[in-house]
């Protein structure tokens, strides 16, 4: 409760806020098919209309609702991104927490590991993942969740040493306590804040690399609707049905902005150090 | 030196770490490269043609041992023969790369043309209305994908103006300087957008923090104009996390804009890795993911140099 009036006080974090919840509506309805239409039933003879009473945001080439499969598309990359970042996170906790607490040789191997992850540009591991797995949505998942793990590890990582190193840590063992219960218990309560701050900025780079997988047509699989997919069929019909790219183009971008908001309105609440300096 | 030799000895180890992981990656997609290559025709093969193939392209041999080749060819610079192209991997990959390369440089003089001043002016009306006004802008920009903001531009001029980003046949720099730079002002502002966000945000926040040291605040006491205090005392220790994120998106970028060169047609390399990746053509893939992340690595390495060389703590206190 204390984290959400927080947020709520933050002037960006009101607008993060807001957007996200929207957009989480939007995904929920979107999944249960409360949707104006069916997202892939092809009207067809209102193949193309510009938007209107019927069809908010218009129709495709195809004569299905654009609103509807924009609702369905938010959903979609919602359902990506948060299982991707969730896989991440649990992926990226599990390896940095061994990482800090094995220490030496594990450590090495662990975050030397890591480093050959890091060496390839996001995109083009989630390729060579997806190029192996062959493309869909739960390839992307893993693809995304894969390329987020060494960012998690290291962020993990760095906070539980210095927290090893500390004299609650050496009390818990004086008085008896297991490795794992100091490790859940002291460790990784002390790591929620810098997590919750990295999860929500990693909403928006799954988000954006979802889209971008999609857009290639790698991501999700016609005739299932996602927002990248939407955008990279819009690219022949730019000029007479520019709804077509304007809709799905706006609901990529806002969602993206939304959690950048959220993220940093977190920094700045969890984190006493950025509070000096909110970019 | 200490961390500095610590990156340069995990240098070779994660070099061999990505030429193994890039390896048995592509031994793992389904299917034969036999089949690959020859399509439907592969059916047509009796056994002992297909050994006999299987034997030429080294292929029957355990995977170390392929491996063993493939990491001896690349020694002598040679990274196998690209099917599509019929021609070296290597020669195919550094005839995509200065385009790549040229973007790149384009999309960073654009970003810190535009991202620096930004963050200074920014920093310095800390809390005013402009300031307001030059974050919200970045944060858009940050949030807003290159597929996104290139597909704007194209339908902007395209509806608005009547003219469509000039496409066709690529000209490379030295051949037809301005019919090249008319080819990638628009990719390279596209990708430049969004960098020139993440600059405006780190300059600005990276002055603020110095802004608030002490010794800008010496300087300030001792009757330094405003001027100079940010220009000599504040700015070069502001740039040195701005060098960091320009560095490390300039490597990003060295990996070819797939997305941002197949909204705008251009042969570079991020485009050739993908019709690569859809033409099956592995040896082309495995080659140029190795060239991308062997640069990719090179670049994070001297930005790592820069930051030790820049910043006198560091530098200093190893001494």
């Amino acid at each position: 409760m204390r984290i959400l009036r927080a947020i709520f006080g933050h002037g960006s974090g009101r607008i993060g806020g807001v957007i996200v919840g929207v957009y989480l509506l939007i995904a929920v309805l979107g999944m249960l098919g409360l949707t104006p239409h069916n997202p892939i039933t092809q009207y067809r003879i209102d193949r193309l209309h510009a938007p209107n009473g019927a069809y908010w945001m218009g129709t495709d080439l195809f004569g299905r609702d654009v609103a509807s499969r924009l609702m369905a598309g938010v959903g979609q990359s919602f359902t990506v991104a948060f299982f991707s970042v969730a896989f991440a996170t649990l992926a990226g906790t599990v390896l940095g927490l061994a990482a800090a607490w094995l220490g030496r040789r594990w450590d090495g191997v662990l975050m030397r590991l890591m480093d050959v992850l890091l060496a390839f540009p996001a995109i083009l591991l989630a390729l060579l993942i997806v190029t192996v797995a062959g493309p869909g949505t739960w390839t992307s998942v893993v693809a995304i969740g894969i390329v987020y793990t060494p960012i998690f590890t290291r962020v993990v990582r760095g906070p539980a040493l210095s927290l090893k190193a500390r004299e609650f840590v050496d009390a818990a063992r004086t008085f008896g306590s297991s490795s794992s219960y100091i490790v859940t218990r002291h460790l990784l309560l002390n790591l929620v804040a810098p997590l919750t701050v990295q999860v929500t900025l990693a909403l928006a780079w799954a988000l954006l690399t979802e889209a971008g997988l999609s857009f290639l047509g790698l991501g999700t699989q016609p005739p299932a609707a996602s927002l990248g997919l939407m955008l990279s069929d819009s690219r022949n019909l730019m000029e007479t049905a520019p709804w077509l790219m304007i809709f799905p183009g706006l609901a990529i971008m806002i969602s993206i902005l939304g959690f950048n908001l959220l993220g940093d309105a977190l920094r700045d609440i969890l984190d006493p150090k950025m509070r000096r300096a909110p970019a | 030196m200490n961390y500095l030799m610590r990156r340069l000895t995990a240098f070779p180890l994660v070099l061999l770490g990505v030429s193994i992981l890039v390896f048995v990656a592509i031994r793992m997609v389904p299917g034969d490269s036999i089949t690959a290559m020859l399509g439907t025709e592969a059916g047509l093969l009796t056994p002992a043609q297909r050994d006999s193939l299987a034997a030429y392209f080294g292929i029957d041999q355990p995977w170390f041992v392929q491996y063993w080749r493939w990491i001896g060819g690349i020694l002598h610079g040679n990274l196998g023969i690209s099917v599509t192209y019929g021609r070296p991997v290597l020669d195919v990959i550094l005839e995509h790369f200065p385009l790549t390369l040229e973007l790149a440089v384009l999309s960073m003089i654009i970003a810190l043309i535009v991202g620096l001043p930004a963050g200074i002016f920014a920093a310095t009306h800390n809390e005013k209305p402009s300031d307001l006004g030059v974050r919200i802008v970045a944060m858009v920009g940050q949030s807003t994908p290159s597929f996104v903001l290139g597909l704007l531009i194209i339908y902007t001029l395209s509806a608005g103006f009547g003219v469509l980003p000039a496409m066709g046949e690529f000209a490379p720099l030295w051949q037809d300087p301005l019919r090249n730079l008319s080819q990638l002002i628009l990719p390279a502002i596209t990708l430049g957008f969004a960098f020139a966000a993440s600059v405006t945000r780190i300059s600005r926040s990276a002055m603020l923090d110095v802004l608030s040291d002490d010794y800008v605040r010496t300087a300030r006491s001792k009757g330094a104009s405003a001027r100079s205090v940010i220009w000599r005392h504040a700015l070069p220790n502001a740039l040195i996390p701005v060098v960091t994120l320009s560095g490390i998106e300039f490597g990003y970028l060295l990996g070819g804009a797939v997305i941002v060169e197949q909204i705008y047609a251009l042969p570079g390399l991020g485009r050739m890795v993908l019709d690569a990746i859809q033409q099956r053509d592995y040896a082309l893939v495995q080659g140029s993911v190795l060239f991308i992340a062997l640069n990719f690595m090179i670049v994070n390495l001297l930005v790592d140099l820069a930051y030790v060389a820049l910043d006198p703590r560091i530098r200093l206190g190893e001494q």
